[in-house]
């Protein structure tokens, strides 16, 4: 299927011209923005499996989004560059940064985020991993370390602590709780690969 | 008091919030009609505000106001922090209520609007012009240079003998000069505050180190009683000292809400927080060390100047870790500061003993070559057997046991001496080892205590929660002085409406904070005896009778007694409560209070490239009794990486013309990353000190201290490169000459 055939794909390309064009003609030196600029669009994102209507522009990221506007503020901001991960979610499985996907891309997608990983009081095993091995101490980088290492699990890559040390270090933890992580993700590795080698 | 909970690992009870997302902190606290602001920060360093246009600005969608210095209400700037009162003043320029720019970064506009893209959107409509002045930016700049009268509460120039005299005299000596750089804190959390207002009076949900000192800060600057400013943090993503003040923009959202007439959410950009918030200053230092040929310190220097800013007067005070570490006839420390038109440097983890500590190590570090004494040897020669300085007897010193722990745990007895003479393939392999020292302080505090007929007690006090782990050892102590299982126990922090509590700062909570609440259960216990009105404890005096076990027991009948919730609801009451204020004792005078540590670090080191790669890393503490074991090595290995940081990657990078920061975001100001850091063990001794309360000492800053020197020593040992300036990047360590 050619990309402009999927009605999804159509929506987010006019979504992210018009956020493009809104954060392009912002930073310009014309004193007097377009009057169209921040007009609210509707969309539908699919967040930890309800659906939910937004109206908002199309310049906001997947995170503000969240945070801003559903008060989802379980994902965090550190940096709003793409730095730091403590914004990290997973669409369709993947790890991505909410801060560098704006809300329109997202739609069409299955987002879930840290408060969706839990089922009902029954915490997800790298919740409980993580409280077990204290991988963490502010708490503040802690969702998105976590959805990065569902999405990393799901990758399959990491075999030994290098690897997972490796392929988390777009997750920044400033507190340095960095070895008691790599033991939660081990942890719960093993025994996700001993019962279902 | 049965240690039935103190010291175990206990999981932080905070934990499930934290992992499922629940956690709320300052910017995740929403009001009806809340309104975003967005700051525009000066882009020269020194000089005045020209114009400011802001008609775009004003015009823009979604805008509902512009401040400037020309609109803004005026605010009364508070004492800096430091004085009597208890104050959060970071600095005392009158931030948006002048047209003067004294830094780079400081906020010269507010643009308040309906939602954070607008009000970012319309902050880059703004335009500012200015009349620039020259501006000192360096160590070597031309801005004032003062010698402090005191530093802290401790004379600025401390001489013992002929230090200088003795250096001479040495044949065996180093006498060099240590430099870092401008570090920022950088806690993953950026900075934030969420202001309502309600007629007079003000609720601020802030990213803060010190409730207290925000509500005092913002009850001056907007002429309210402080009893009008509650100030809540009951979570803070992170602080290491860069939350310990009342930066701009903890009264900028205040003051933005103010002239909307709406609650106001500002959450600081990545790189604003560089211009908005002070770092650790950058600092030269001579250190000379001489020794006899058996080892024995003859002669020690330490003196060098800090940068402070023209708007604060923070001195960092990397002079202390000599003053209490080694004996030494002769010593001579002394410091001065350089005022420099920069964004006012502050605490960050461990000021003084961090730098200090770099500096100091690593001349021992060259000693002990010039001596050929192994390092470890070198430091049990020079075990002291009172305060060096101030000849104070030591109130617990067990540095000795410290090091003869981490020496083992790391196998430095594998370590062969000479410079190079270790590999790994064509790696090449160094061991290197430095002192952590961190003094004892304590504070005021005050705690709430109450227990409840169902069992329960929530015991309360406005300290904070950062990642230490305060909540989770709170609880255990009460616990263990309440005999309660630490799932009756409750502990509430960060909000001004709880008893006082001081800056998260010093290493000095938990026992400021535990004192506190023992002298709180102390109280409960008079106050639940009255309502013993019959049973085994009627008409006893307070005296007679023991907390233990949930409940009261007679010290002369250890077996008769009842428990708080049987009293209760007997006297038909729900709860009983005490509160206890307590203040430090003369101990700090009496004894010389400090912590100790020893760092042990093996790199590894490319001969082509000069990378460095720590591979393994070992921390032995004295810290007095432990309260959790898990939290506490927690903060060991926070403090390890964040030294880390320090040694091989951390600076923060200015443009020598503007003094625009160049590299404020996290891609380019390099923090430790997973892959940086290795397998980090920590120990402790664990001995109580029998002069502090519980026997604890703090522990979140010794961790991070002597961690670059033990780097910088290792990275010697492997290459015989001897690197005094961090961080050691692969260009400084290729470009210093070679030993061996």
């Amino acid at each position: 299927m050619a990309p402009s055939d999927d009605p999804d794909r159509r929506d987010f390309i006019q979504g992210v011209t018009a956020g493009g064009l809104a954060l392009g003609l912002g930073a310009a030196t014309s004193a007097d923005p377009p009057a169209d600029v921040g007009q609210p669009i509707p969309m539908k994102l699919t967040i930890n499996g309800q659906d939910r209507e937004l109206q908002i522009e199309p310049r906001v990221t997947l995170l503000d989004a969240l945070r801003e506007v559903l008060h989802l503020t379980g994902s965090k901001k550190g940096c709003d560059h793409g730095q730091c991960g403590a914004c990290t979610v997973l669409i369709d499985g993947r790890r991505v940064n909410s801060c560098l996907t704006l809300a329109v891309a997202a739609a069409g997608g299955q987002v879930t985020t840290i408060e969706g990983l839990a089922k009902g009081e029954e915490l997800h095993p790298l919740q409980a991993a993580f409280i077990k091995h204290d991988a963490f101490q502010c708490g503040y980088c802690t969702p998105g370390q976590i959805c990065s290492a569902v999405g990393l699990m799901a990758e399959g890559h990491a075999k030994s602590d290098a690897d997972v040390r490796e392929l988390m270090s777009g997750n920044i933890c400033r507190c340095g709780a960095y070895p008691n992580i790599v033991a939660a993700v081990q942890e719960v590795q093993q025994l996700a690969a001993k019962e279902n080698p | 008091m049965s240690t039935t909970a103190v010291g175990k690992p206990m999981d932080r009870v905070d934990g499930r919030l934290k992992v499922t997302g629940a956690a709320r902190y300052a910017a995740e606290h929403d009001y009806p009609n809340l309104a975003h602001a967005v700051l525009v920060t000066s882009t020269i360093s020194k000089g005045t505000i020209a114009e400011v246009v802001t008609a775009a600005a004003v015009k823009a969608r979604g805008v509902a106001a512009v401040v400037t210095h020309k609109n803004a209400p005026k605010m009364k700037v508070p004492e800096p922090f430091g004085g009597e009162k208890p104050s959060a003043g970071s600095t005392t320029a009158p931030v948006l209520n002048t047209d003067q720019v004294f830094w780079f970064g400081q906020p010269v506009a507010i643009v308040i609007a309906e939602t954070l893209e607008q009000a970012r959107h319309a902050a880059q409509l703004v335009r500012v012009t200015y009349q620039e002045q020259p501006a000192n930016l360096t160590l070597d700049s031309a801005g004032k240079v003062t010698t402090p009268k005191k530093i802290m509460t401790e004379a600025t120039t401390v001489e013992i003998g002929h230090a200088e005299r003795a250096l001479k005299a040495a044949t065996l000596k180093v006498d060099a000069v240590y430099e870092t750089p401008q570090f920022n804190h950088n806690a993953i959390e950026l900075h934030a505050t969420v202001a309502a207002w309600d007629g007079g009076k003000l609720t601020v949900h802030d990213t803060a180190q010190f409730v207290f000192g925000v509500q005092a800060d913002l009850a001056t600057r907007f002429g309210l009683k402080p009893a009008d400013v509650r100030a809540l943090a009951p979570l803070v993503g992170g602080g290491f000292g860069g939350k310990g003040v009342a930066w701009p923009s903890t009264y900028l959202a205040p003051l933005a809400a103010k002239v909307v007439g709406r609650p106001v959410k500002l959450v600081l950009a990545r790189d604003q927080i560089y211009g908005c918030v002070g770092g650790r200053p950058p600092i030269r230092q001579r250190v000379a060390v001489a020794a006899d040929k058996d080892g024995k310190l003859t002669a020690l220097i330490q003196a060098g100047r800090s940068a402070t800013g023209t708007t604060n007067q923070f001195v960092e005070q990397f002079t202390f870790p000599a003053r209490h570490l080694y004996a030494c006839p002769n010593i001579y420390l002394t410091q001065e500061t350089i005022a420099l038109d920069t964004c006012p440097p502050t605490f960050m983890r461990a000021p003084g003993e961090c730098p200090g500590t770099f500096a100091l190590e690593s001349a021992l570090d060259e000693l002990s070559y010039q001596l050929k004494i192994d390092p470890v040897r070198l430091r049990q020669i020079n075990e002291p057997d009172k305060d060096p300085t101030t000849g104070a007897p030591f109130s617990n010193r067990k540095y000795q046991e410290a090091l003869a722990l981490g020496a083992e745990k790391f196998g430095w007895n594998r370590r062969t001496p000479e410079p190079r003479s270790m590999a790994d393939g064509r790696m090449l392999v160094g061991l290197g080892m430095a002192t952590a020292t961190y003094p004892v302080y304590r504070m005021p505090g005050s705690a709430r205590v109450a227990v409840s007929a169902d069992g329960t007690a929530v015991v309360q006090s406005g300290c904070h929660e950062m990642g230490m782990g305060t909540a989770t050892a709170q609880t255990q102590i009460a616990a263990d002085l309440l005999g309660l299982p630490v799932e009756k126990v409750r502990f509430e922090l960060g909000d001004t409406n709880l008893p006082f509590a001081m800056v998260a700062g010093g290493s000095s909570q938990t026992i400021s904070v535990a004192a506190a609440v023992s002298a709180a259960v102390a109280e409960l216990k008079g106050v639940v005896l009255k309502l013993a009105t019959a049973g085994p404890l009627e008409g006893l005096k307070p005296a007679a009778v023991a907390v233990r076990d949930g409940g009261l027991y007679r010290t002369d009948d250890p077996a008769s007694g009842e428990s708080f919730a049987s009293i209760l609801q007997r006297a038909g009451r729900k709860s009983a409560e005490a509160k206890a204020e307590v203040m430090p004792g003369a101990e700090m005078q009496k004894w010389s209070m400090h912590s100790y540590g020893a760092q042990f670090c093996e790199v590894r080191v490319d001969p082509d490239f000069g990378t460095v790669r720590v591979v393994r890393f070992v921390g032995a503490f004295d810290v007095g009794r432990v309260m959790n074991a898990k939290t506490a090595r927690s903060q060991f290995l926070g403090g390890i990486t964040m030294g880390l940081g320090m040694a091989l990657l951390e600076e923060t990078h200015r443009d020598g013309r503007t003094g625009r920061i160049v590299n404020a975001d996290l891609a380019e100001y390099m923090v430790p990353v997973h892959a940086d850091v290795p397998a980090i063990e920590a120990y402790w001794v664990g001995d109580p000190d029998p002069h502090t309360p519980m026997g604890a000492h703090g522990i979140g800053e010794i961790g991070i201290t002597g961690v670059a020197a033990a780097v910088a020593n290792a990275v010697y040992h492997a290459t015989g490169r001897r690197v005094r300036r961090v961080p050691i990047t692969p260009e400084r360590l290729l470009a210093a000459p070679r030993d061996g």
